[in-house]
């Protein structure tokens, strides 16, 4: 089993995101150019950073390149994407998941760790959390107020595509706990078939216990657990 | 043939315009009796097009493509 992270020019999570995939969770994990094949791999990981500049829009110009062609294949074929950060803006502006991420409401950089409730565990990503459970990762981003107009966000709420929201520490939604202006305090989106996550927190950045936290480690075992699981079964 | 374009995205009315907002304020601090700022984006484009229509439908094309979001834009094309 193989797992690929894609890097952009700009990409900067990257390292971090392979270094908790090869040495926490012990799963083999290639760093791979944007130019490069990936058909071979299990799961891909859009890392954060800053693509392109973030030229047009925040995630517009990785989204059109070749390889998100290939990416779609592979989140059809049911393997998981997860977008992390600018990993998510990318998503979104390849139309992989529903909505769009704007500037922040107050519009500056946020560096800071937040509380998430896990809304739905039947994912690729999400199996190793209980629903409802409430877990901290930080976030670090100016564009990532998510907005879906009411009739986009009625259908996501119905297809169920809403997989973290901002939180206070006890788990409720209230306007103090989101840091950006989210509608319905969404933190992280799947598609329909929960094989594709995007998400603003960053959760290579909580995967170990010496960072402050190890909620996200889950994320990426649950990934792996999914991957493996689907070839057993394929 | 040559022509020339300008195509503006700017924000869906109703929608938040931070950066607008910001803007708005701080013309109030100055003593201006602003009531609204929205922002938008302008690119100048040169292309090479058979005609003026198929110049304007590859902008159009351009937009829905990249340029513009449909989830959060409207645009205008101009071209001459």
């Amino acid at each position: 089993m193989k797992f690929a992270i894609i890097r952009f020019g700009g990409s900067n999570c990257d390292l971090d995101v392979h270094h908790i995939l090869n040495d926490v969770v012990g799963v083999s994990t290639d760093l791979v150019w944007y130019k490069d094949p990936i058909k071979d791999y299990d799961g891909v990981v859009i890392p954060g950073g800053f693509s392109y500049g973030d030229y047009l829009r925040a995630g517009a110009i990785a989204a059109r390149t070749p390889i998100m062609n290939a990416i779609s294949r592979l989140a059809e074929a049911g393997k998981p994407v997860l977008g992390i950060c600018n990993g998510f803006q990318i998503l979104v502006e390849s139309g992989l998941l529903s909505g769009a991420l704007c500037t922040n409401e107050y519009p500056k950089f946020c560096c800071k760790w937040v509380n998430l409730r896990v809304e739905k565990t039947d994912t690729a990503f999400t199996s190793r959390f209980r629903k409802g459970e409430v877990i901290r990762m930080p976030i670090a981003h100016k564009e990532g107020n998510f907005f879906a107009d009411d009739t986009a966000l009625r259908s996501m709420n119905s297809n169920r595509e809403i997989a973290f929201r901002y939180v206070d520490s006890d788990g409720n939604v209230v306007p103090e706990s989101n840091p950006n202006g989210s509608v319905a305090n969404t933190a992280g989106v799947v598609n329909t078939s929960g094989n594709v996550l995007g998400m603003m927190p960053h959760p290579e950045r909580a995967s170990e216990a010496v960072l402050g936290s190890d909620d996200g480690l889950r994320i990426f075992e649950s990934m792996v657990e999914y991957a493996d699981a689907s070839r057993d079964t394929s | 043939m040559k022509y020339r374009a300008e195509i503006t995205t700017e924000l869906k009315p109703g929608m938040l315009d931070p950066e607008g907002a910001t803007i708005q304020r701080a013309l109030v601090h100055l003593g201006y009796n602003v009531t609204s700022v929205g922002t938008a984006k302008k690119l100048l484009i040169e292309l090479e097009a058979d005609g003026i229509d198929d110049a304007r439908g590859m902008l159009d094309e351009m937009c829905k493509k990249m340029l513009a979001n449909p989830v959060i834009h409207n645009y205008s094309i101009e071209v001459q």
